[in-house]
């Protein structure tokens, strides 16, 4: 299916979308010519055809309804429908976040509520629900590590270590908030070079931004000799959250010793993932940086809910109080599944991608050959040899019906290849996923030229990349602004 | 009952564990401390589809919302009417239920669809650039600040006192970070202090009046720094946009262009700048492109700005546009078009000066600045706003917003295309009688 037009290309003078009513007050004086705009293009549609766009362009995207979706780092699990309904309804959608606390107290209840839900699933002291995102959760968390160190004065904290299995948010958080970011490397095992840390921290090191399980899926066996490690030398240990999925139910951040996380809402608590967003990425933080969280957090005070500022607050994140309706979705899934069926979650996660794992590493390099947590990284580094890249393996598995896993992250991995399935897909899936793996490796053989030139059957083949970015073409013109 | 979420039934899983070659799930938590692992949690017991469902809906039969509330709060959300094709087209899961699109091939409908969003809110704002989306407008300014700061290679930032004080709060933390120091400017004829990299005002400002974009833009100039302006979109349907005034980066809260307020989220961070600060910009940007076979496709482009490619060198460690919300706005300006967004602005701008004046003319109730303005105003109440609110809520109605902490006796209130003659009339009559 071609979509080869775009919005300007259907419009015509006169058509609209929509209607609108007639002014029903007697009209005022307009304000002086001077400031009305002469011109606004816009394009013209009906109705009906802005719906055949939109459909047909909904057509050439693939979601997790559409099939399997096992891109690494981004838990794609499946998103229940009825929770949308619930964060449709008029109480949650259509209410002002000025409005007094007194006239939405279900609101703040629903936000208190899911404070202390989460700061239990942590194990932490006190949860914001803030951040809109998982990358400003990092941003209010390493903010919150600054405030500490200030608070203390303790001037000399400059730097924020980082292992080398980083999400790229991490290391972007640390310079965002004027640290110096220093790399951790990894073992031989996958784990924390531990020589490396010990080394590495001292009295200039604020925080070590810790993912676990780390981006290679490997829980680190180490964690609390790490967490001493920091702490003894007066630093913080910031969790980021984005692999939840593995722990849920099992395990607390709060135990293993991290002083603050943040989470993903929109991965872990399956709230979907829109294209790109709205996620919402919540911090939950130990009681003693309580004064330092993010502003505003849900209180109640005999049977009434409020929201109150933290004393020495970083600050606001945003115009409101975060992205409210993930809210509700991810609180509706909590609600659903209670303590056994999120431990069921985290288990059934960490069996599929174990299944994956053992299934393929026959076909693919593994080169961490341990149980793995929720995702597997393979390494494609045989096929490499052959001359086929992992871009090509991702690519093929588009005309297969499979959206790819995450690819050339983390970047210890040579070719990586980092395959997250979750809990909400079938032993069935799983097998349809491991035969098409199987038969690509065999394409690598047999036929890569195959490879090189997939995907053959999807809307459009591989892309100009480069000339996109030498020769930026970012926007139409209306026919009416172009020259000529 | 087996959770409908999980499909892999026991014996799957006794399957699966059988070829992996474990004898059960935790002998794969092996790496996790023994005394850490299992513990117990204090959850509520878990609700099916129609428990849960009944106890939300009391949950939210708690609040007073605008459907069954005449509403006239504003302050940087507002309640605007939302075609029903929107939430047709949001709602279709292959949009929902996707990632970033990082798989070009497999996303070109929400990549296209952000490229025509870059399009049209460049069409509205009349500035060259547009990235695909950030949270929300607070956040939007916020990122544009930082931006001018590269671009100009300077540590301080100002901004206009008559912006969103939350807007203010927002942009104190992300300065924050960086130690970048704020200055606050109280009017036109106050002089900006040395070397700032942008100047930040709002249009309309938060009291709803409309600035002189102009005498800004010369001030900025002056001093080098660059000119961000914080703007209403829907007012764009009939105002000039700053754009023609000189401004450098156009940021809005993008939630009026077709998605409910939400208790105030998700929102949409509206981003668009000139043409040469593009290497700088913040965000996911869209560009269009060919395939190997020569037809046009989309992909996210210009990636080395980003934290991905770039880490620590980021321009931001934004991940996320608000695709959803970005492809809700994208629908709404292609259903309302050029002369629907103009008609919505003018209902709003009549309806609110036939309040507005309604208002004036009753015993003890004026207005607060002889500004003109848009769809907000402030009106200095006999009593306390608060006691108003509250007297208004009896009656059915959702108030302005209580500035009194601003201005002596302060309610800041909005009238948008959502609100009828009758409600008006009801809101006038009822201050009449207070």
């Amino acid at each position: 299916m071609k979509q080869p037009y775009l919005l300007p290309d259907i419009s015509q003078p006169g058509k609209a979308g929509c209607s609108l009513p007639a002014l029903d007050v007697p009209p005022a004086a307009l304000p002086p010519e001077e400031l009305l705009r002469t011109e606004l293009e816009l394009p013209e549609v009906s109705e009906v055809e802005l719906v055949r766009y939109f459909t047909a362009l909904s057509r050439l995207n693939y979601g997790v309804d559409t099939g399997f979706y096992p891109l690494g780092s981004c838990t794609m699990k499946y998103n229940p429908k009825w929770h949308e309904d619930i964060a449709r309804f008029p109480g949650f959608a259509s209410i002002h976040p000025y409005q007094s606390p007194g006239t939405v107290p279900g609101a703040l209840r629903l936000m208190f509520d899911l404070q202390a839900l989460l700061t239990e699933i942590t194990g932490m002291g006190i949860t914001s629900l803030a951040p809109m995102a998982g990358a400003q959760g990092e941003l209010a968390s390493i903010l919150m590590v600054k405030a500490y160190h200030r608070r203390r004065g303790d001037a000399a904290r400059r730097k924020i270590l980082v292992p080398d299995t980083a999400h790229g948010t991490n290391p972007a958080t640390a310079s965002m908030c004027g640290f110096e970011v220093n790399t951790v490397p990894s073992d031989s095992e996958g784990n924390l070079d531990l020589a490396s840390l010990e080394s590495m921290m001292d009295e200039q090191v604020a925080a070590l931004s810790l993912t676990i399980p780390s981006t290679l899926g490997l829980f680190d066996p180490r964690i609390i000799e790490i967490g001493q490690l920091v702490h003894q030398k007066g630093g913080l240990l910031y969790g980021d959250g984005a692999n939840l999925n593995s722990l849920l139910g099992k395990v607390k951040f709060g135990d293993l010793g991290f002083d603050c996380v943040q989470l993903n809402l929109h991965k872990t608590f399956s709230t979907p993932h829109g294209g790109g967003g709205p996620g919402s990425g919540p911090i939950c933080a130990k009681s003693f940086l309580a004064d330092f969280m993010p502003s505003p957090i849900a209180v109640k005070k005999a049977k009434e809910y409020s929201f109150t500022s933290p004393a020495e607050s970083i600050g606001r994140l945003g115009a409101a109080y975060g992205n409210f309706s993930v809210m509700v979705k991810a609180y509706a899934y909590i609600r659903s599944l209670g303590a056994a069926g999120l431990k069921e979650v985290s288990e059934d996660a960490v069996i599929s991608a174990n299944y994956l794992k053992e299934k393929l590493k026959a076909d693919y390099h593994l080169p961490y050959d341990r149980a793995c947590l929720h995702e597997v990284v393979f390494s494609g580094k045989w096929q490499k040899a052959k001359g086929v890249a992992t871009l090509d393996i991702a690519k093929r598995l588009l005309d297969y019906g499979f959206h790819p896993p995450t690819i050339y992250f983390p970047l210890v991995v040579e070719e990586a290849l980092m395959i997250e399935p979750t809990e909400t897909e079938s032993q069935k899936t799983l097998d349809a996923f491991i035969d098409t793996m199987r038969e690509i490796a065999r394409e690598v053989e047999e036929n890569p030229e195959v490879l090189r030139t997939a995907p053959h059957n999807t809307p459009v083949r591989r892309l100009d990349e480069a000339t996109a970015a030498r020769k930026p073409d970012l926007r139409w013109k209306m026919k009416s602004q172009r020259p000529g | 009952m087996p959770l409908p979420y999980l499909p892999n039934t026991e014996a799957d899983r006794a399957a699966m564990l059988r070829d992996i070659g474990v004898s059960s799930a935790d002998e794969l938590f092996q790496d996790v401390p023994a005394k850490f692992n299992n513990v117990p949690f204090k959850l509520p017991p878990p609700l099916s589809e129609l428990e849960l469902k009944r106890e939300l809906h009391e949950m939210a039969a708690l609040n007073a919302s605008s459907e069954e509330y005449a509403c006239f709060l504003g302050g940087g959300y507002y309640q605007h009417f939302i075609p029903g094709v929107i939430g047709h087209i949001t709602g279709r899961s292959e949009f929902s239920t996707a990632y970033t699109p990082y798989q070009a091939e497999a996303s070109q409908g929400m990549l296209q669809s952000i490229y025509e969003y870059q399009s049209l809110v460049c069409q509205l704002t009349g500035m060259a650039v547009s990235n695909a989306g950030m949270y929300d407008g607070s956040t939007a300014a916020a990122e544009a600040a930082l931006m001018a700061c590269r671009l100009t290679e300077r540590e301080k930032v100002a901004v206009l006192a008559s912006v969103n004080p939350t807007y203010q709060q927002v942009l104190e933390t992300y300065l924050s970070g960086q130690d970048i120091h704020l200055t606050r400017l109280e009017s036109a004829r106050d002089s900006l202090a040395p070397e700032p990299a942008c100047l930040i005002i709002q249009q309309p400002n938060f009291f709803g009046c409309l600035e002189n974009v102009d005498a800004y833009s010369r001030k900025a100039q002056d001093a080098g720094a660059r000119l961000v302006v914080i703007v209403d979109p829907i007012s764009l349907g009939m105002y000039q946009s700053p754009a023609a005034y000189g401004a450098d980066i156009i940021v809005a809260e993008g939630q009026a262009l077709g998605s409910p307020i939400n208790f105030g989220g998700p929102g949409l961070g509206i981003f668009t700048c000139r043409q040469e600060y593009l290497r700088q910009m913040p965000g996911r940007i869209v560009g269009r492109t060919v395939d190997v076979d020569g037809r046009p496709g989309y992909v996210l482009t210009m990636a080395t700005r980003e934290q991905h490619i770039r880490r620590e060198r980021a321009t931001s460690n934004i991940c996320t546009n608000e695709a959803l919300v970005a492809l809700a706005a994208t629908v709404y300006l292609a259903a309302l078009g050029k002369s629907g967004l103009r008609r919505v602005a003018e209902l709003c701008y009549h309806k609110a000066h036939y309040a507005a004046e309604a208002i004036r003319r009753l015993k003890g109730f004026s207005l607060v600045f002889p500004e003109p303005f848009f769809k907000e105003f402030v009106v200095r109440c006999p009593r306390a706003p608060d006691e108003i609110n509250r007297a208004l809520f009896q009656e059915k109605i959702i108030g302005g917003l209580d500035i009194s902490h601003l201005r002596d006796n302060a309610l800041l209130l909005c009238v948008t295309e959502m609100n009828t003659r009758q409600e008006i009339d009801k809101l006038v009559q009822i201050l009449g009688g207070l």
